[in-house]
């Protein structure tokens, strides 16, 4: 991160302040314009634009608005003005400033999409765009090789997913007959009973969980840390991490409720959100450890998606907003430590609460607010789980047990970020740890403070925002009443507990985190080690396979293209039954018998010679003898152009073949024979299969047409040139086109090595 | 290549060849030719006056590099066809401006054009290559590249 202060003073090429904020104040501007829309959204309507696209594979340009979606979209776009300003102020000199907010944009609106749209091929649409956005962004350093093999991986794993999911939505949407998501629940029965249900849940779900980094595809989201931070502020907190959430969420009412999906979801979420937040623990780079912490909530989060009871979803939907608050403002404070304090290794710093008095305060906020302290909205967040875990359809002893330990380790791990850097004796690599500007501790401020604000207030949220998405999950209307105390209840005796333990993990944390690391090195939990020898696996493969394919050979290339011609061949004259007399037989004349056998006699010379120079002018006079042949058919247009072919080709050839090697140098008797064989097989089935054209009966209708409108049409009385350039010309655009592509080709590798050999000499 | 019977042909038979392309290309709408033959017979003329007086000579006659050409006639062809899809909301469609006058010229006399530059510029780009990495390997104070 250094690297950015220095290139700071250097050189400024980033434009005008207005252009550096003009993203995050249009993002503003998009949030400000969403929430315009609370109250109609609050009166459980819905808004819904269409327009037709590829109507006839029922894909419509079309977008909805509903509680569900308008949740992300004021998400995404009010924290992406914060971490747009942030981003702006962050990389303020940077050379790449402007490469980073165009990027971010593209992302933000990719993920716009994503959420707002209706149908089920557009979302997928922008949800690639927002795996290819992250690839570039993840790599944005590109210069490390590190950063670009995390982006390749986040890729690879997001995008792989990615693929399933798309089988899944084509499944759904021949079974439902739509791919609206908004008519999908209305054929849930008929979905669920369905043959192919199994099928489209694994799918759907293997997309969901790749992109929301589930295990055991969570690795690649801690390697995705790689990204500048402001970057995994936004992608791997807020958005894109929650993509794969809140298809679960859009799909909860057409897939959801069976015991399948009950039991994948909350055993997976259960799993991934105990594993991370035990990973957490381990780290020392405050980045990752949020980086666990963020597995972690997703794994909570599709844990009571698969709760299916309201309270659950609603359980749900609320940790989802109180993890985008806390964690964002977390992440970006991560990142004013690290550029201002030098540092974001836990070990590193200390005593920061002074000088950096700002930044402290923000940090508690959001701490408090993640380790669910009472008035924050993290509190109300946490009594909920606990209230949805006790009603979850599967297990609740076991969910709840999940839900406890998950967050008595993220009590831990909110004291150890909140309290680590900035207390105890100084510790700084920098020598004056200060505040950052304003536009840097603005968003991460506005975010804690909403934490806050939104935990006293509750309502606020609760019946705009919460209560109309989880309206959209259960398909009927939910009306949750928020409040920060409830009494005395099983929930609040949780929380008790969970504070307690949590406590116990904070002062044990350097033991726990030494006992940690001793069980990482007997390589338990390495589900990374699956994904690199896979990766190796596919790289060995694709080596052995281009070796056996693609030697390098021309000879082997035309052996197996002659090999595959003559079994396709031979499979067509088998298949359609060997007619293949024709039923008039011309006798050929005399010059003809004559041009026949010097064809002949070309074709062999060719092939019998040793010495190019023959083998060149023995083709010369077959190609010529067919040409002749051309000519008594009446062929004229062809016979003209085989000729100059063939004129072309011996110039060509006569300037390289001083510098081919000589023929058949070491080819075995073996070869030879298999070559006859192939060349044999491919000759005789062209002779039969023309023979078996000419046994039919011509089909008169084409060439007939090209009679009739040759003059009329195209003015021109040569058919065959009339074909070329007017009735057929979009095949003709296209073979000029590869001639110039093959032209061009040639020329390339030709200077190549005419530029190697000269390095070679030299 | 040295040989003056080689040479004062190719003074005389090349402006002939090109010549005689030109005629093959024009009347190939009603008879035997057209831009594809017509480009052949051209690069045949060419290729025979490089043998004659050399690659450099030959590049200084033809004035646009072969890959110019070849990419030229390539733009030409796919003009002449976007020309048909602005005029009649067809591509390739053939456009007819002067027919009423009784010149049978026009969009698709255009594509011809572009197929002969392509199969002109093409052969050449190929040709000349060759012959400069023969030449090259051959020895090493050669001139740089062909164009």
């Amino acid at each position: 991160m250094s690297a950015y202060s220095l290139n700071a003073s250097s050189r400024a090429p980033t434009g005008s302040r207005l252009l550096r904020y003009a993203p995050a104040l249009l993002s503003a501007a998009v949030c400000g314009a969403f929430a315009t829309l609370l109250p109609t959204i609050a009166s459980n309507e819905v808004i819904r634009v269409a327009w037709p696209w590829i109507p006839g594979l029922g894909v419509e340009l079309s977008f909805l608005i509903d509680g569900l979606s308008l949740t992300f979209a004021l998400l995404i776009t009010g924290i992406g003005a914060l971490v747009f300003a942030y981003s702006a102020s962050y990389f303020k000199g940077h050379p790449k400033l402007v490469r980073l907010l165009v990027l971010l944009v593209l992302f933000e609106l990719s993920m716009l999409g994503l959420v707002l749209a209706d149908n089920l091929l557009l979302m997928f649409v922008f949800w690639e765009l927002t795996t290819i956005t992250s690839f570039l962004l993840v790599g944005f350093d590109h210069e490390k090789a590190d950063a670009r093999n995390k982006a390749l991986q986040a890729l690879l794993v997001t995008g792989g997913g990615g693929l399933a999911l798309l089988a899944g939505i084509l499944l759904l949407g021949a079974v439902a007959g739509t791919y609206e998501a908004s008519l999908l629940p209305l054929a849930a029965d008929q979905i669920k009973e369905h043959g192919h249900y199994a099928a489209i849940l694994i799918l759907v779900l293997i997309g969901a969980f790749t992109k929301s980094a589930q295990f055991p595809f969570h690795f690649w989201l801690p390697n995705a840390m790689a990204a500048p931070t402001p970057v995994s502020a936004y992608l791997h907190s807020a958005t894109m991490v929650k993509a794969g959430v809140y298809l679960l969420a859009r799909m909860t009412p057409t897939l959801g409720g069976t015991e399948a999906w009950l039991w994948s979801l909350t055993i997976v979420g259960g799993v991934t959100a105990v594993l991370a937040s035990i990973w957490a623990l381990r780290q020392t780079d405050l980045k990752l450890a949020l980086a666990y912490t963020t597995v972690m909530a997703l794994g909570t989060i599709t844990m009571f998606l698969g709760g299916a009871s309201a309270i659950a979803l609603t359980a749900a939907a609320t940790f989802l907003i109180v993890h985008a608050f806390y964690k964002a403002a977390l992440f970006l404070a991560i990142g004013i430590l690290d550029k201002k304090a030098g540092s974001r290794e836990i070990d590193g710093l200390g005593g920061l609460a002074r000088p950096m008095w700002r930044t402290w305060i923000v940090v508690s906020l959001a701490a408090l607010s993640m380790a669910g302290f009472p008035p924050f909205l993290g509190f109300i967040g946490k009594e909920l789980k606990y209230e949805g875990a006790l009603a979850v359809a599967s297990e609740p002893l076991l969910v709840v047990t999940f839900a406890v330990l998950a967050n008595a380790m993220m009590v831990a791990i909110a004291g150890a970020v909140a309290l680590k850097p900035f207390f105890g004796p100084r510790r700084t690599p920098v020598e004056k740890p200060a505040d950052p500007p304003f536009a840097m501790w603005l968003g991460p401020a506005l975010l804690a403070v909403a934490g806050l604000g939104f935990g006293v207030a509750p309502q606020l949220i609760g019946s705009s925002l919460i209560n109309p998405t989880t309206s959209v999950m259960t398909g009927d209307l939910v009306d949750k009443q928020f409040k920060l105390w409830h009494g005395i209840n099983i929930p609040l005796m949780l929380s008790i507990l969970t504070f307690a333990l949590g406590v116990a993990f904070y002062l044990n944390l350097a033991r726990l985190r030494r006992l940690l690391a001793r069980l990482e090195e007997r390589g338990l939990w390495a589900a990374e080690s699956g994904y690199d020898a896979m990766l190796a696996g596919l790289k060995a493969f694709a080596a052995w396979q281009t070796l056996v394919i693609q030697p390098g050979r021309l000879t082997h290339y035309l052996f197996w293209t002659a090999v595959t011609l003559a079994v396709l061949i031979w499979g067509g004259l088998v298949a359609g039954g060997f007619t293949v007399m024709p039923k008039a037989y011309p006798m050929p004349s005399l010059i003809e018998w004559t041009m026949l056998a010097l064809a002949t006699f070309g074709a062999v010379a060719t092939v019998v010679t040793r010495s190019r120079l023959l083998a060149i002018l023995a083709l010369g006079l077959l190609g010529i003898s067919i040409a002749a042949l051309f000519v008594f058919y009446g062929a004229i247009d062809v016979a003209i152009t085989q000729l100059l072919v063939e004129t072309l080709v011996v110039v060509l050839v006569a300037v390289a073949l001083l510098k081919l090697p000589r023929l058949t140098p070491h080819r075995t008797i073996n070869v030879r024979w298999s070559h006859l064989g192939v060349s044999t097989a491919v000759g005789a089935g062209v002779s039969l299969s023309l023979l078996a054209v000419l046994s039919t009966d011509l089909d008169r209708s084409i060439p007939s047409f090209f009679e009739e409108t040759s003059v009329p049409e195209a003015f021109g009385r040569n058919i065959v040139n009339v074909i070329l350039v007017d009735f057929r010309a979009l095949d003709t655009l296209g073979e000029i086109g590869v001639v110039v592509i093959a032209a061009l080709g040639a020329l390339a590798l030709l200077r190549l090595k005419g530029e190697r050999t000269k390095e070679a000499t030299r | 290549m040295n040989s003056i019977i080689l040479s004062a042909a190719t003074r005389v038979v090349t402006p002939l060849m090109v010549a005689f392309s030109l005629f093959v290309l024009l009347r190939g709408h009603n008879e035997p030719g057209g831009g594809f033959i017509g480009g052949l017979v051209a690069a045949t003329a060419f290729a025979l006056y490089a043998k004659a007086m050399g690659v450099p000579a030959t590049l200084k006659a033809l004035r646009l590099p072969p890959p110019t050409i070849a990419v030229v006639g390539l733009l030409m062809s796919t003009v002449a066809g976007l020309w048909g899809l602005f005029q009649a909301g067809a591509f390739l469609k053939g456009m007819w401006p002067l027919y009423g006058i009784g010149l049978p010229i026009g969009s698709v006399l255009l594509f011809d054009i572009g197929v002969y530059m392509v199969v002109v510029g093409s052969v050449l780009t190929i040709l000349f290559a060759l012959e400069f990495d023969v030449a090259n390997s051959d020895s090493e104070d050669l001139p740089g590249g062909e164009d």
